[in-house]
């Protein structure tokens, strides 16, 4: 009941849209009634055109999201225990931090052309500068006392990385893989839109070319609500992971 | 916090000043590197030249740009719209923020849609911004806008959340109208916040701008660059992507300026001096 009472917001718009779409006070072009639309989602359900698009941007995202944790996150912490790395990368990621990332869709699409390579590549280098920004930025809050204590403890360098430096950069990297996450989902869609024969954002678009705006708007609603619910598992996840904290 | 401070040794002035001089000998080092090393695997035939156009090619091509006018007129319909999108958004979302943390009926109504909408890919809606707005400058605008308004929102409710309850019974006690409450108390100790969400909105006004003129035509960098990629042109590519690298970079920069200045009475503003 309270949930209800939280989320009626959403019921009285959903309410609104049908009524302004019945009523025919826009053309139902440009907004056909939400019912409409849910039996085109079932449609494109069945007719299988949802599910492989889906899959396709999911890997590419995933792929792509998974690279940029890996090489991000690996790049932050060695900038923030070696000086030299730092000096080096530093002000490369400092220079590379602020490009609009959707510049470089064309620039993927000249080196690996229009398929997943492409895709990957362009999630990789734009959600990698968050991912590495949290990671340094955790990495070098680390105690040095810490550091110190597992040291004389006789840990190696490796082992002091992985037990004492690792957990404690854990939160800031963590909340940048949150930001890299809803970037991935940004790029993932705006490069399908762009040059891409599969994927949902080119499902998106092949739908409105072809003036079937009620399937447009089901797979819209779809990647706009499968964005949500990525980040509210990932803010679940987060929790589980930092439960130690307190 | 810290039991041990790390490596205060005591530094002499010139030391510093040499420190600061390495330091950016180390920047601008690196990124004359990159530049180079552009340059030189252009040269050495592992890439054609669709693939990596020589540095000195993207160079010149921007000079040709500009000499054309066309470099200055993109670059400010690109600025301009990214801008007016991002003022848009920064003043309404403001505005709601404040409305969402005062009102009851506010937050009742635009929490769910604000909670929902903010972790929602945007870009997404794109086709239904078009089939309603068409693909001319209101279209870009509201994309830009819609974008860029959930984390000023998310930030200005979680900025006035923060506000110490100390500072507002005292102003209450001392008399204070609502209005200047919200002025001279509310506000400048939220600010911090609200401007850590503005610095997320700004980047993402500028994605945006850029993507709404790739997809849509018209003028404007991203326009531009896409044109040049239609026509398989790598060269006008690069060069869209160092014009539009070095746009976003003048604006982050000026962002965080601002934020300096503005903030300089803030503790934060003290603990960065140093370093």
């Amino acid at each position: 009941m309270k949930t209800l009472l939280r989320y009626a917001p959403l019921l009285i718009l959903a309410i609104g849209w049908e009524l302004v779409a019945r009523l025919e006070l826009v053309s139902n072009d440009a907004l056909p009634p939400l019912t409409q639309v849910a039996t085109a989602w079932l449609d494109l359900i069945r007719d299988g055109d949802l599910v492989p698009n889906g899959l396709a941007s999911l890997w590419r995202g995933a792929a792509g999201l998974g690279l940029a944790i890996a090489i991000g996150g690996a790049l932050g912490i060695l900038m923030a225990r070696w000086k030299a790395v730092n000096v080096i990368f530093g002000p490369l990621v400092e220079m590379f931090y602020p490009v609009p990332k959707s510049a470089l869709i064309p620039v993927t699409v000249i080196w690996l052309g229009m398929g997943n390579g492409s895709k990957i590549l362009l999630i990789a280098l734009g959600c990698m500068i968050p991912v590495t920004i949290g990671a340094f930025n955790g990495a070098r809050a680390a105690e040095q006392t810490l550091i110190w204590s597992a040291r004389s403890m006789g840990a190696d360098r490796l082992r002091t990385l992985w037990d004492v430096v690792m957990p404690s950069a854990l939160p800031e990297l963590l909340n940048g893989i949150r930001t890299a996450l809803a970037l991935a989902f940004i790029l993932l869609v705006s490069s399908e839109f762009i040059a891409a024969q599969d994927g949902v954002g080119y499902l998106i678009s092949s739908l409105g070319d072809d003036g079937n705006y009620a399937s447009m708007y089901a797979v819209v609603l779809t990647v706009a609500l499968c964005g949500f619910a990525a980040d509210r598992l990932y803010q679940m996840f987060m929790q589980r992971m930092l439960i130690w904290r307190l | 916090m810290a039991a041990v401070d790390v490596a205060p040794s005591p530094e002499l002035p010139s030391a510093r000043a040499l420190h600061t001089t390495l330091r950016l000998g180390a920047r601008v080092g690196s990124i004359v590197v990159l530049l180079v090393a552009w340059e030189l695997l252009a040269r050495s035939g592992l890439f054609t030249s669709f693939q990596l156009p020589r540095l000195s090619d993207v160079l010149a091509r921007i000079w040709h740009d500009a000499l054309a006018g066309d470099l200055a007129l993109n670059t400010a319909v690109t600025i301009g719209r990214a801008m007016l999108g991002f003022a848009i958004a920064a003043v309404a979302g403001v505005v709601l923020g404040l409305a969402i943390s005062r009102l009851a009926v506010a937050r009742w109504f635009f929490d769910p849609i604000v909670s929902i909408g903010f972790p929602m890919p945007k870009i997404a809606f794109l086709p239904v911004i078009i089939l309603w707005l068409g693909v001319y400058n209101t279209a870009k605008l509201t994309m830009i806008v819609f974008d860029a308004i959930f984390p000023v929102i998310a930030a200005t409710v979680i900025a006035l959340q923060g506000v110490e309850r100390e500072l507002i019974w005292s102003a209450r006690n001392m008399g204070a109208s609502e209005r200047q409450l919200l002025w001279q108390v509310m506000l400048p100790a939220a600010l911090p916040q609200i401007m850590t969400g503005l610095q997320v909105a700004l980047p993402l006004s500028l994605i945006v701008a850029v993507f709404t003129e790739m997809k849509m035509g018209g003028y404007g960098l991203g326009a531009a660059m896409e044109t040049a990629a239609r026509f398989a042109n790598s060269v006008g590519v690069f060069a869209g992507i160092v014009e539009i690298s070095v746009v976003g970079y003048v604006l982050v920069k000026a962002m965080a300026l601002i934020r300096r200045r503005l903030l300089i009475w803030h503790q934060e503003a003290a603990e960065s001096s140093g370093t």
